[in-house]
Formats: structure tokens, C-alpha cells, sequence
């Protein structure tokens, strides 16, 4: 379960006013895109949920606890560069996280742990396309690559929600599309609450189950400080209602109660229907 | 015609062009040194090559009969031991307090000011205080290289430390890492191969500061011998000694050079 209310959030700089009003609830299981124009505050949104910053009014609440004033293992994070470590292998990359966690001092597990958590990690990276790379450091990976490696990285801990900032901004579009179909069957094999951040609409309502503007309402040309950009529209592109009533009928048709493969045809003819509806 | 910097040497060419300046110097030293061995047979100024091989035979083969060692051994086991502890307790100063310095931000605001302050002192400057309080023994000539080093290593590694994207610090954060599994993981194994780097640089500092605090006051070292024996005027001498100290430092060079690419393999790798 991870349900994320922002309530009231304002971001200001001084006297310059990034954010303002931003309400939002997200229930569980959400895929919420974020766009706007370039400069209009949707990286700051993303980065008050990581709390790389905090909001200057207001707070964020993650299943009813305001979130802590840092960032934690509780909220994973893909950006568009720099987000995997430079000087380790991919596998060491996806084995830093939990080690860090269960060990305090040494930052490493020995024996059977270790060998549990690798057997893990090589698991998630052969799910994510990279099980032939393992003993590759990133600097030999494509950028596809590397974006992958981050989402294994960040998956691996488990995370209640999953924070993504134009992930897929820097590579070319024959990539991103084998991204974007692996980020959607992630997303539905894990049931994660996801908040990505694009500035490609498109991209927002391929992925997205709601989309969200973010821009400036009001504009004062003497003072353009003065306000800042909130919620401006706010689309539902695939409800969790008809979501769930999709994986009943897809269940009935296929005649059994098993698990749901989540990449049906019925899923894909459902985003394009909601993408001509959004036009 | 192309612009002069759209032409490039080939291989052969690029090597050929090295060489022509070295032998350039080499011929223009030993023709003026012929020329003048010719007129006066026991010119001391500019020997020629027999004379500096007699001198390195005579410092690198000869037990000297004052102190029962071969001087140009011994000189280089006093020299290098200085060197390399002061390299040393340089290096880890550099390491420690440049990392806490560069990554954690209440540090930083306490001790960059007293860091620039302290980096512009030029250090042979403060030799007389180390004399006077480390006395003319080993620590003070220790001291002097540490303190020409070191701080110059603090500002670097932690100028390198904030340059680590921010992005892979707020990730080690989402990862669960603390604050010494970022300093221990994320943040010294990233820093390591620019410290050797910055390392190599300092090198030739490092043997300056050396070769002053043994001229002006030691017993021992190669700075010792290059000032005792020109009272001599003994070029023979010093020209093989600056070959000598040349060469150590070259490996030197080299050997830090191979060590971070040997244990930083990815260092070399530019990120995409």
C-alpha cells in the first residue's frame, strides 16, 4: 500500500514562488504522470517526494505519515543521468542497496546472505535485460542500458513508491519504447505506486493511469516571481475501476483466476482508446 | 591550404618530431662541451660523456671512503625514505580531510577558509619555524614537504567530491545507505584515482621542498650531495645526479600512473 497526499505544498526560493497550492491524493497502484513546460516546478514536485527538497508550506503524507525530511529507502529514484555509481559493476551496482541496509558498519554481506541477495539481484537483472552484462561497469553500457540498470537498482529495495525524472529523457525513441513497455510490465508485475515526470505527452499518456499539468496559472508581467505553477489539469486516463474490470473479463475470457499477464492485448487496445480520448 | 591545427603528424612523423628537439639539445651540450674539453682538457663546466660516466661510476659503484657506502645508494635510500613518508602522511591528510571537508557541509563551512588560507603560505618560507621547532632532523624535512603537499590534496580531493553528481548521492539515499556507507563506498572509491592523479602532479613539488630542506640543512640525501659537491664545481657530478633524480621521478610518475589504472579500471571510461 502506498497512497501519497500532498496537502497545501508551496516551494518558494526567497521571494520566488516555484510551486503553489498543490493538492493532490493518489491512491495505491497509480501510475501518475507529471508534465508541463520546461522551468514550470514538475522536477521540484518530484524532487519535495524524494525530499531532496522541502516543501516551504504544506506536506506530503505516504499512507498518512508525513514523509522523512530526507531521502529513504521507502521512495526509489531513477533520474536521467547519475543515477547508477560509476566505479561498480552492474551487479554490484544492484547488490549495494540491501547490503547498505542490513549492514551498518561493513556495508556488505558474507556467506549465505550474500549469496541469497545475488541470486536476487542477478534474478531482477536478467528480468530487466542485463544478465549478460553483470561484471560491465556502466561507463560500457549504452544509455538504454544504463536506465535499466538504475530501475534494477532502485527495485531491488522494494520501494512503496518508485520516482522517475524524464527517465528516459537522453535516449534515442527506438529505446525508449522497449523502456516504456518494460516500465509498464514492472509496474504491473509490482504493483508500485509510480510518479514519473516527462515533458513528453505522448510518453505521460502511454504510461500513465492519470496525468497531471503542472504550470502557472496567473502571471504578473512586473513581478513574474510573484506566482508560482500548480495542478492545472488533471486527467484520470485509466481509472483503477476499469483497470480491475479489464483483469476480471481478460481472467473469465482466458477461464481461470491465475495471475494476470498484465501485457494482454485488452491492455494495449485500452491505452489507445484512452490516448484518442485524451486528444 | 588548411588551417595550421588541421594538420595532423602521422605516427612515424609524430615520433621523428619528438626526437629531433632531444637530440637537438643533446648535440648543441656535448659540441660545446667537446669544444671546450679541446682547449682546455680539465674544463669542469661542461663534461663530456666519459667524465659523467667516470662520476657515475665513481657515485653508484665505488665504496666511498669517509662513510664505507656507496654515496649515490645511500643518498637515494635518505632521499626516497623522505619522500615517501611525506608522500604518505600527505596523501592520507589529503584523503580524510578532504573527504569530510567536500561532502559534509557543516565541515566544509568550518574549514575551507583556513585551507585557502593555509594552501597560499608558501611553504619554504615557514622552513626556519620547522627548524626551530623540529630541529634539523628528519621530521622537519618531513614536515616542510606535508605541509608544501597536503593542503593543496585537501582542496583537491574535496573540490572532487562536490563534483560527484548529486543525483548518485540522493540515490546512495534511497538505497539506504548512511553516511559512512556513502564516505566508505560511493565517495572514496570515486576520488581515489583523481587523488593519485592530483598525486603525480605534486611529485615535482615534493622533490623540490626535498631537494631545498636537504641543501640547506642535512647530512644526507641527493639534495645534500648536489650542493656539497658543487663547492667542488663538480658538473660531472651534479649532471649525473639530475639524470638519476630524473629517472626516479619518472617511475615514480609511471608507477602511480599504472596503479589507478590497474585498480580503477572504470576511472578511464568516460561516462555516456
Amino acid at each position: 500500500m502506498a497512497e501519497i497526499v500532498l496537502e497545501d505544498v508551496w516551494k518558494e526560493y526567497g521571494d520566488t514562488i516555484i510551486l503553489e497550492r498543490i493538492n493532490l491524493t493518489l491512491p495505491d497502484n497509480e501510475f501518475l504522470v507529471i508534465v508541463g513546460p520546461s522551468g514550470a516546478g514538475k522536477s521540484t514536485l518530484l524532487r519535495m517526494l524524494i525530499s531532496q527538497e522541502i516543501p516551504t508550506r504544506g506536506r506530503i503524507l505516504i499512507d498518512g505519515r508525513p514523509i522523512a525530511p530526507e531521502p529513504m529507502q521507502d521512495r526509489g529514484v531513477v533520474f536521467q543521468r547519475y543515477s547508477v555509481f560509476p566505479h561498480m559493476t552492474v551487479l554490484k551496482n544492484v547488490m549495494a542497496g540491501p547490503q547498505w541496509l542490513a549492514s551498518p558498519v561493513f556495508g556488505a554481506l558474507f556467506g549465505a546472505a550474500r549469496r541469497a541477495l545475488q541470486d536476487r539481484a542477478v534474478a531482477l537483472l536478467e528480468r530487466v535485460g542485463l544478465g549478460h552484462a553483470l561484471d560491465k561497469y556502466p561507463a560500457q553500457l549504452s544509455g538504454g542500458m544504463q536506465q535499466r540498470l538504475a530501475i534494477a537498482q532502485a527495485l531491488i529495495m522494494e520501494p512503496k513508491v518508485l520516482l522517475l525524472d524524464e527517465p528516459f529523457g537522453a535516449l534515442d525513441p527506438g529505446t525508449r519504447k522497449l523502456m516504456h513497455v518494460l516500465v509498464q510490465e514492472l509496474w504491473e508485475e509490482n504493483a508500485m505506486t509510480i510518479v514519473m515526470v516527462t515533458h513528453d505527452l505522448p510518453e505521460a499518456f502511454f504510461l500513465g493511469t492519470r496525468v497531471v499539468a503542472v504550470d502557472r496559472m496567473r502571471h504578473d508581467p512586473q513581478a513574474p516571481e510573484r506566482y508560482g505553477a500548480t495542478i492545472t489539469r488533471d486527467f484520470s486516463v485509466r481509472p483503477k475501476i476499469v483497470r480491475d474490470s479489464r483483469k476480471q473479463e481478460a481472467m473469465r475470457a482466458a477461464g481461470t483466476l491465475v495471475t494476470f499477464p498484465g501485457t494482454g492485448s485488452s491492455a494495449r487496445t485500452d491505452r489507445e482508446a484512452s490516448l484518442m480520448a485524451a486528444q | 591550404m588548411r588551417r595550421i591545427i588541421n594538420y595532423h603528424p602521422s605516427r612515424g612523423g609524430a615520433i621523428v618530431a619528438g626526437t629531433i628537439p632531444i637530440a637537438l639539445m643533446l648535440a648543441a651540450y656535448f659540441a660545446a662541451s667537446a669544444e671546450r674539453l679541446a682547449a682546455n682538457p680539465r674544463d669542469k663546466l661542461m663534461p663530456g660523456l666519459s667524465q659523467m660516466w667516470d662520476a657515475a661510476v665513481l657515485m653508484g659503484a665505488k665504496v666511498d671512503l669517509a662513510t664505507g657506502q656507496i654515496l649515490l645508494w645511500s643518498d637515494t635510500v635518505v632521499s626516497f625514505g623522505r619522500l615517501l613518508a611525506s608522500m604518505s602522511v600527505a596523501t592520507t591528510i589529503g584523503l580524510v580531510l578532504g573527504v569530510l571537508v567536500g561532502f559534509i557541509p557543516h565541515l566544509r563551512a568550518a574549514f575551507s577558509p583556513i585551507l585557502a588560507i593555509l594552501s597560499l603560505i608558501p611553504p619554504l618560507a615557514i622552513l626556519p619555524i620547522l627548524f626551530i621547532v623540529f630541529g634539523l632532523g628528519e621530521v622537519s624535512k618531513v614536515v616542510l614537504i606535508v605541509i608544501g603537499i597536503a593542503p593543496f590534496l585537501v582542496r583537491d580531493v574535496a573540490l572532487q567530491v562536490t563534483q560527484i553528481p548529486r543525483e548518485q548521492i540522493v540515490k546512495a539515499q534511497t538505497l539506504g545507505a548512511s553516511t559512512w556507507h556513502m564516505i566508505v563506498h560511493v565517495v572514496v572509491p570515486q576520488v581515489m584515482p583523481r587523488l593519485l592523479d592530483s598525486l603525480r602532479l605534486s611529485l615535482g613539488a615534493g622533490w623540490l621542498f626535498l631537494i631545498s630542506a636537504e641543501a640547506i640543512a642535512s647530512d644526507s640525501g641527493l639534495g645534500y650531495r648536489l650542493f656539497l659537491v658543487r663547492r667542488y664545481m663538480a658538473m660531472d657530478i651534479i649532471l649525473t645526479y639530475v639524470a638519476w633524480i630524473t629517472l626516479l621521478a619518472f617511475i615514480t610518475d609511471y608507477g602511480l600512473k599504472r596503479l589507478g589504472a590497474y585498480y580503477y579500471p572504470w576511472a578511464n571510461q568516460n561516462q555516456t
